[in-house]
């Protein structure tokens, strides 16, 4: 159904159209596997929430948020897993994927002998990647209403907030798979990633540390996205929620800067 | 300049210290098959690339279909079709959605793209592996697949960046006949080689290239009636070091030159000069008698041959 409505939808011209082909040509390639992947990456938050937010939190109990409101343990969890699945999912596509496509099969190669430009393959691929999140998300944030901890007005309001999540780990990846050199390199994302998933104040708030350690924290993308989640699924939004909507911007901005020029620097030397 | 597609003038590129194209000056004309010819390394991929606005020029003057590649590269690349030297078909994709799949790229709707990959399909004989991946297909079908995704945007002029190396010779015909067909509609082909038959064959002009610069411009024939004789004599001996026979072969013909292998003599007229190889009973092992070629050219003017 995306093949056809897509076209309708794109009946615009230059960029916009550009990095909408470059979309259209990885939907192209969705072949029943695809779902094997798409099945994978959904289960894990669930599993997490499953296993910690309900198991371990019955142990644990409630616990007290920042602007004092008391929550079950479940309800902590869940936004936390809802943008940490947000962001597996944009850096899944956008580092391992997207590296590959850059440096072994030489797909870009190809699309830049035509009209195409460097900067709307990262926007294309960017968008690419979201469709997929999305979809994740949405399932996610579906399971967490039915289990009581949120509310349905609050999971829409939650569905944006993960886009522009996915967007700014799209971002910071593909600027990330422009600088790294080998396959190896992976593991360092990937362990960079656990530690991110660990601390981001997903299972305990950061104010469990000492202040340093929560400073850093606080700093962190995936805290700021964790804190702008937790406050809509909760229905505790502040003024410092602004301030994670432009952290998470400029992060999209910053990323998409870096792998535009890296691109351009690599593949039109 | 007129009708000029391509007009460069002292172009050049340097990676880093490193001076792959040395000022060039090029005129390509509309429906014109047009070739650089040169060794490895000689800066015609530097130039092809540039040419097709994927790599922007160091320095001298560029401007493809009249437009300034630092300015119009998308509007240029537009209108042109580029067949690399190394295939980047899409390997997830089938033969046919290589070509609708592409035709996206250029922003042509979806049931015109189809309509000109099944026509594009049949030009180059893929119809029947519409349907199949890229991967199984052979050297040669992967080539033409190419060549007929380069046609995907009816492009005014055709890049080929080596379009036959690495396949067979049967493949290297087909392929052949199918460039001579597109030039015979009018299409604007620029090819670079290191084959001088395949030069022969399409070009109707060209340039000879040889570290990064230009050495010789003309016709095929021009080229070889301007620096060649008619005729070369091969001769083989049984020996490690050909040169010792060079002396003894003074005063044959206009020319000579000694390769590790044998010895060529640029003659008028191979039957004379063969007969006086005879008379001075020198006992070569072999001998052969053909016309002048492009090979011939380039060994003149760089003292190289083309293919090591």
């Amino acid at each position: 159904m995306v093949t056809l409505v897509m076209p309708r939808l794109l009946a615009f011209e230059g960029t916009p159209r550009r990095a909408a082909s470059v979309t259209e040509r990885n939907i192209s390639t969705l072949r029943s596997a695809y779902w094997v992947v798409m099945v994978s990456g959904f289960l894990e938050p669930v599993l997490y929430l499953f296993s910690i937010g309900v198991g371990v939190g019955a142990l644990i109990g409630d616990i007290t948020l920042p602007g004092g409101e008391v929550v079950g343990y479940a309800e902590f969890v869940a936004p936390a897993m809802l943008a940490a699945s947000a962001m597996t999912g944009a850096l899944a596509e956008t580092t391992f994927n997207f590296f590959g496509k850059m440096k072994f099969v030489r797909l870009y190669e190809g699309i830049l002998a035509t009209p195409v430009r460097p900067i709307e393959i990262a926007l294309g691929e960017l968008a690419w990647a979201m469709v997929r999140g999305v979809i994740y998300s949405a399932a996610f944030v579906v399971i967490m209403t039915l289990m009581g901890l949120t509310t349905w007005s609050r999971a829409l309001a939650m569905l944006p907030a993960t886009l522009l999540v996915g967007l700014a780990f799209g971002a910071l990846g593909m600027a990330v798979a422009t600088i790294i050199r080998s396959w190896q390199d992976f593991d360092l994302i990937a362990a960079g990633q656990f530690a991110l998933f660990l601390f981001s104040g997903t299972f305990v708030p950061p104010t469990a540390y000492p202040e340093v350690v929560r400073w850093l924290i606080e700093a962190t993308p995936l805290y700021r996205s964790v804190d702008l989640i937790r406050a809509l699924s909760t229905g505790t939004t502040g003024w410092v929620q602004l301030l994670d909507v432009a952290y998470l911007m400029a992060l999209v901005a910053l990323g998409l800067t870096v792998a535009g020029r890296r691109m351009e620097k690599q593949l039109c030397k | 300049m007129g009708d000029s597609l391509i007009h460069a003038r002292g172009l050049v590129k340097r990676f880093g210290d490193f001076t792959a194209v040395d000022g060039i000056d090029v005129d390509v004309r509309r429906g014109e098959a047009f070739g650089f010819l040169g060794p490895n390394g000689a800066g015609k991929s530097s130039t092809m690339r540039m040419i097709g606005c994927v790599s922007p020029p160091t320095g001298g003057v560029l401007e493809i279909l009249g437009m300034d590649p630092r300015r119009d590269g998308p509007k240029i690349r537009g209108k042109l079709g580029v067949c690399p030297q190394l295939d980047n078909l899409d390997i997830e994709l089938t033969v046919r959605e290589n070509l609708t799949t592409y035709a996206r790229f250029f922003g042509i709707p979806r049931k015109e793209a189809r309509r000109r990959a099944d026509e594009l399909l049949e030009f180059v004989q893929l119809s029947e592996r519409a349907d199949s991946k890229v991967e199984p297909l052979s050297g040669g079908m992967k080539r033409r697949l190419t060549i007929a995704r380069a046609m995907v945007n009816q492009p005014e002029m055709v890049l080929l960046d080596e379009p036959t190396t690495g396949l067979d010779p049967q493949a290297r015909h087909l392929v052949w006949e199918r460039l001579f067909r597109l030039k015979q509609q009018g299409v604007t082909l620029v090819l670079t080689t290191h084959y001088m038959d395949e030069a022969e064959q399409l070009c109707d002009r060209l340039v000879v290239m040889d570290g990064g610069r230009i050495v010789a411009e003309g016709s095929p024939r021009a080229l070889i009636e301007q620096y060649s004789t008619r005729e070369v004599v091969e001769l083989r001996f049984n020996t490690e070091d050909q040169s010792a026979y060079a002396e003894k072969l003074a005063g044959i013909g206009e020319r000579l030159e000694v390769l590790p292998d044998r010895i060529l003599l640029y003659v008028a007229d191979g039957d004379d000069a063969t007969d006086e190889v005879n008379r001075r009973s020198l006992g070569p092992a072999s001998v052969l008698v053909r016309r002048s070629s492009l090979e011939d050219v380039f060994l003149h003017l760089t003292g190289r041959t083309l293919v090591d």
